[in-house]
């Protein structure tokens, strides 16, 4: 266990320490503490190295991650795990906006509640929040699951294309082109394992599935009125 | 960008270091506003008076001799407190309005920063750790106290386009954002009677505000009202004379955290603004939602 003082050492130490793991297999546990909100903390990494923040951040946390595990032991500012590729993000806290946006792979997991715009533009990660998230949710969702336990708020999977949206709490309301559909067997397969891997306490009955009526996939002049 | 703090102390025993607080948080906050920075400071009021903050681009020519000559103009005791290039004028209460218009005599282009008998208003261009310094923020004690770091997109970066703004008796306003419908709303304020100084958009954020106290709303009230008639984008903190306010636009793209604990409530646009805050650890710390206002009184 290595551990890095990001008040006493800066960050610009951190993320080269950490980016020139990329391309090799040491698998490397590292702990970062006074992170104080900083931004950008442990960007652009790409090895399966371990990464625990003791404490809250800011802006971009863990953006950009391929294979690396990052745990953050407090609240994360806007766009936490931006454009994820694969490895783990956990949050044990709370996450601000546009958390896991454009991610296009691996697995964003949020133990507390998720603010607006949580999962935008999803290309293929999946999210999981244990509790609620706010409003414009998966708002151009491409692919990949997002998975809320709590409950959701305005205009949920607006514009959304495959991603697949699961709620067990209650939907403010849903986004153009975004409809409740029919929990089949897969979708409950899918769940389980979701919830299983983010640690969730949660029957995958108990939630409703939503996703793309398809309606505004190409441009019909009868639907201008949604877009 | 622009960056907000906000701190209103329930602890009475902070009141000494609240504005060695704000100072820190302001700094803090500079690299999402290195334009100007200015705070809004409530502390002790003295019985029948009213304080009113003025500026001066010519400090020592303005605030020679002006005391005795606004005293004059008055028929009634006044003092001055010299801080750079800000004075605090204590007169007797209830001659706000007869000094505006003696002071707009005496020296024009003189600038009013804030009336009440609480509140005072610095606010400089330049980066927030020099102004801060400039005024010995560090140095201030209050109640609460409000501050910003702006970059500036609606109008210039003057002293004029600094924010606090305030546009009634120990109200104030920050803004971290844009309104859109700043030219029109301006136009029917002016209209109804309230004085508008600068071509700003928050001055009309603030303007609105008091126009809708004016008129029998309450502070809660005039900030619902800003979620109806104001349009763009916007986190507006306000502090009263015994109170501290937050609502967020619908969209709410603005960034904010606010935090509280049994010694105080604060905001900052980003959570680093808050992490020397005592018992930062343990305080309860969220993101306000959007179109909902948050409102303590004293």
């Amino acid at each position: 266990m290595q551990t890095y003082d990001l008040e006493a050492n800066g960050l610009r130490g951190l993320n080269s320490a950490l980016q020139e793991l990329n391309g090799s297999s040491n698998k490397t546990a590292w702990e970062i503490v006074n992170p104080k909100g900083s931004h950008a903390i442990a960007v652009g990494l790409n090895s399966p190295v371990d990464v625990t923040v003791k404490g809250s951040t800011g802006y971009y946390c863990a953006g950009m991650n391929q294979q690396a595990t990052v745990r953050v032991e407090g609240s994360v500012g806007p766009g936490v795990a931006e454009n994820m590729m694969s490895g783990t993000v956990i949050v044990e806290g709370d996450a601000s906006q546009y958390a896991g946006a454009t991610g296009q792979g691996g697995l964003l997991v949020i133990k507390g509640n998720a603010s607006s715009r949580c999962g935008i533009s999803m290309k293929g990660i999946d999210i999981v929040v244990h509790g609620n998230i706010g409003h414009m949710c998966a708002f151009m969702g491409q692919a990949g699951n997002l998975v809320v336990l709590g409950d959701a708020g305005d205009a949920l999977g607006d514009s959304c294309y495959e991603a697949r949206f699961f709620v067990r709490g209650s939907v403010k309301s849903l986004g153009a082109d975004c409809i409740e559909k029919e929990m089949r067997p897969e979708h409950i397969e899918i769940l389980k394992d979701l919830l299983a891997r983010a640690g969730a306490d949660a029957k995958p009955e108990e939630f409703k599935r939503y996703g793309s009526a398809r309606k505004l996939y190409n441009f019909d002049v009868d639907n201008a009125q949604a877009y | 960008m622009c960056g907000i703090v906000g701190l209103f102390l329930k602890d009475k025993s902070l009141e000494p270091k609240l504005g060695d607080m704000l100072t820190d948080m302001l700094i803090t906050m500079t690299d999402r506003g290195p334009d100007s920075a200015g705070i809004a400071i409530y502390g002790a009021d003295t019985a029948g008076r009213t304080k009113l903050t003025v500026q001066s681009d010519t400090p020592d020519q303005a605030f020679e001799g002006l005391d005795g000559a606004l005293a004059e103009a008055l028929s009634g005791d006044v003092s001055i407190r010299v801080i750079d290039t800000h004075a605090v004028l204590e007169m007797p209460a209830g001659k706000e309005e007869d000094a505006r218009n003696a002071l707009a005599e005496l020296r024009p282009g003189m600038r009013i920063m804030s009336a009440g008998e609480a509140i005072e208003i610095y606010k400089e261009v330049g980066l927030p750790e020099k102004v801060a310094e400039r005024f010995n923020v560090r140095g201030m004690s209050g109640s609460h106290g409000i501050g910003h770091t702006r970059m500036a997109t609606e109008s210039a970066v003057t002293t004029e386009g600094a924010h606090p703004f305030s546009t009634g008796l120990d109200q104030c306003l920050v803004h971290n954002g844009s309104l859109s419908n700043h030219n029109a709303l301006r136009r029917r304020l002016k209209r109804e009677g309230v004085r508008i100084e600068s071509q700003n958009d928050t001055e009309v954020g603030a303007a609105y505000l008091t126009w809708k106290m004016q008129n029998g709303a309450t502070l809660g009230e005039a900030l619902e009202g800003t979620l109806e008639d104001l349009d763009g984008f916007f986190n507006f903190v306000v502090g009263t004379k015994d109170g501290f306010g937050v609502v967020r636009d619908p969209i709410a793209c603005k960034p904010a955290v606010m935090a509280e604990t049994d010694q105080y409530v604060a905001f900052g646009s980003e959570y680093r603004a808050l992490v020397n805050l005592p018992g930062i650890e343990d305080a309860k710390v969220w993101e306000p939602e959007p179109a909902t206002v948050y409102f303590w009184n004293h």
